[in-house]
């Protein structure tokens, strides 16, 4: 009896998700990411889900985030690519050089409103020519990806060196700090303005779908179904703005800012942080790179190439192009995450971006991208980052022994391919 | 039977292909017209498949002139081969089995919103249409085509071709993977095409197949062209001495 009733709820809930239509390996991610967090708020007695911690983890994740967004693109079409943490490192020092020689060099001084946007545009131009370049000799030259990035890893780690010097450099401009993290936020209001829309443009997504398939005639979800998937989505990202809210600037840090401008802070004033501008960035690139992968021949063409290269090139599709066009994209993203990361330090240090490699490749794999290439997802890879770096954090608040931290990161990594590898023939699931 | 009195809508004229010294196809000279279905014959490596691929783009040639009606044109590329209307199934079904039938089917020649995104809802409807006459018991539109059995992959890699018009067909061993009612069906699908003016050269190691199916054979033997011969005027034998022996037949020489 009691067998019969626990397959019988079994089916039922497999019936539940089917009608959902939700990605089963999603729904598995999303559980290993809550059963990390439980377990270590349990062992840190409820430090670990805090406002404050949350906010924390949101951003020291968007670094690496962000380039395995594009890291999914590579691996999906048969290629690797062992030299982001170094291009990030190369990108970070022209941005900071930019900022504090080449500019100031050309009369334009600490403070100007050019000096972050023009150091941008310059680093993420560098990234995308480093990318290019890098894609060109992999499909043009033919060169395994493996050795070209190889070689970029010592490279580029060491363009960066020469081009510092080795040294620190910073204070970085004010603008281009604030895209780093805690001194960029929206605050409160801005935040929930911003969580609105989020939630308004989910419903339209949703609508707008299910308003394509009734036009083809194709069958539908049930109503209830959409309207579950719309009030999760909903609940979702106000819940995210909710908590990004709750953490409240430090009284002595508001104190400070009264005084600057002469004010006098009123009594029980408090003010939350809200978003964090690189947390934006980090979901603009989710969103663009999601709409590349599943709405443009671009996208469509890197997954074809990556399910069968023969079939890919007989169907006219350019391939070598796509892979400068790949690799250009993981070296824009890599600019990216360097001025985050430089911009949350407030410097650029000799050795930012060290292992990020490894942590950037580990992040999308962990996310359900396939080493076999042709498969893979950008959210999957974005959670897959923040799983790696709740690990990382938690441990570290355990008080976990540093050797130990990276030793149980790396079983990890090994053991959610296995699982996956597992999952892929118990479904039968491509 | 095919008028073969006009300008021949392909014309592979002289076509040679070496690999690393060896000749896969050495001074071949085929046709095939409007409406005609030319069967390319001869053992494994004889080079069939090799000089088929030069005019689908797939391979360049060593030497040789590839004329479209009358014309003299360049297909340096599968691209250049499908501006030209030629399409290909290949014997390896060239599909990429992590995407679904519409994906496969529109590969390289999307259907685009006005925004310039992929049209996915379109695809899928167009895909349902001509699966619905190709293949009426094709349901699996949203699975990856990994998931098709060998005739359902072949429908969809048939549905290719015929979708974008083409006006001249190259299949490599269209029926090799399926079972007695898909090859049926691949049968009905050539006369259908054939009757629609289309042209199609048909890789076949199947003599029976060669005889039903085409107008013409042509047959080929260590790289080189033994003999093109009018099916109607010759024997099963006739065609095999020319596969084994390399004979070629004392009468219909056309």
């Amino acid at each position: 009896m009691a067998d019969a009733s626990a397959s019988g709820t079994s089916i039922g809930r497999k019936n539940i998700f089917k009608t959902l239509e939700f990605d089963t390996r999603l729904l598995g991610m999303v559980g290993a990411f809550v059963l990390v967090c439980i377990v270590f708020n349990v062992l840190t007695e409820g430090r670990f889900l805090t406002p404050r911690n949350i906010f924390n983890l949101t951003i020291q994740t968007v670094s690496v985030a962000i380039m395995a967004t594009g890291m999914v693109f590579i691996i999906v079409t048969r290629h690797i690519d062992l030299s982001v943490g170094a291009l990030l490192a190369t990108c970070s020092a022209i941005m900071a050089m930019t900022q504090t020689q080449f500019l100031p060099s050309l009369g334009i001084d600490y403070g100007s409103p050019l000096m972050a946007p023009v150091a941008i545009v310059v680093g993420l131009l560098a990234g995308g020519l480093i990318g290019a370049f890098h894609g060109w000799l992999v499909g043009y030259l033919t060169i395994p990806a493996f050795i070209v990035t190889l070689g970029g890893f010592l490279v580029w780690r060491n363009v960066a060196w020469y081009l510092t010097s080795g040294q620190t450099i910073g204070p970085l401009d004010d603008t281009f700090q604030k895209l780093g993290g805690i001194g960029g936020t929206l605050g409160t209001t801005a935040s929930w303005v911003i969580g609105a829309l989020a939630v308004a443009a989910a419903c339209y997504g949703i609508l707008q779908a299910r308003r394509a398939r009734i036009a083809h005639e194709f069958p539908v979800k049930p109503v209830w179904a959409e309207a579950t998937l719309m009030a999760l989505a909903a609940a979702l990202i106000l819940g995210f703005v909710a908590t990004l809210n709750a953490y409240s600037v430090p009284t002595r840090v508001l104190a400070r800012e009264f005084e600057a401008r002469g004010e006098v802070m009123p009594q029980g004033f408090t003010q939350g942080y809200g978003i964090p501008f690189s947390v934006l960035i980090l979901i603009a690139v989710a969103v663009v790179m999601t709409v590349v992968a599943r709405r443009t021949r671009l996208g469509r063409y890197i997954f074809a190439t990556g399910g069968n290269p023969d079939a890919a090139e007989l169907s006219g599709i350019n391939t070598r192009l796509l892979t400068v066009k790949v690799f250009a994209m993981m070296g824009v993203l890599c600019a990216l995450a360097g001025m985050v990361a430089s911009a949350r330090l407030s410097f650029h240090s000799n050795d930012i971006g060290t292992l990020d490699e490894l942590r950037v490749i580990a992040a999308a794999v962990i996310g359900g991208t396939a080493l076999a290439g042709g498969i893979g997802t950008i959210y999957g890879a974005i959670l897959g980052a923040l799983i790696m770096q709740s690990l990382q954090s938690g441990m570290a608040m355990v008080g976990v022994d540093a050797p130990f931290q990276n030793i149980v990161v790396g079983a990890v990594l090994v053991l959610a391919v296995l699982i996956d590898i597992i999952y892929r023939k118990k479904t039968g699931d491509v | 039977m095919a008028d073969r009195s006009g300008t021949p809508l392909v014309e592979m004229r002289d076509v040679s292909v070496s690999f690393g010294g060896i000749k896969a196809v050495d001074h071949v000279t085929i046709d095939l017209h409007p409406g005609e279905v030319v069967g390319l014959l001869g053992h494994n490596g004889a080079g069939k498949s090799t000089l088929i691929k030069c005019l689908s783009g797939a391979y360049k040639m060593d030497a040789g002139e590839i004329y479209i009606d009358g014309k003299l044109v360049d297909i340096q590329n599968p691209r250049d081969a499908r501006a030209h209307n030629i399409e290909t199934i290949y014997q390896t079904l060239a599909l990429a089995d992590n995407l679904d039938a519409a994906s496969n089917l529109f590969l390289g020649r999307e259907l685009i919103t006005p925004a310039g995104l992929v049209d996915d809802a379109r695809m899928e409807a167009e895909t349902r249409k001509i699966m619905a006459r190709l293949n009426p018991n094709f349901k699996k539109f949203n699975a990856p085509v990994k998931a098709l059995s060998g005739g359902q992959r072949q429908s969809v890699a048939i549905a290719r071709a015929v979708y974008f018009n083409a006006r001249i067909l190259v299949m490599d061993e269209p029926t090799a993977a399926l079972g007695p009612q898909e090859t049926q069906m691949v049968a009905e699908l050539i006369e259908q095409l054939k009757a629609q003016g289309i042209g199609i050269f048909l890789i076949e190691h199947d003599v029976h197949s060669v005889m039903n199916l085409c107008d013409r054979a042509s047959v080929m033997k260590n790289g080189q062209l033994v003999g093109t011969v009018d099916v109607d005027k010759v024997t099963d034998e006739d065609i095999l001495s020319m596969i084994i022996l390399g004979k070629r037949p004392e009468v219909a020489a056309s």
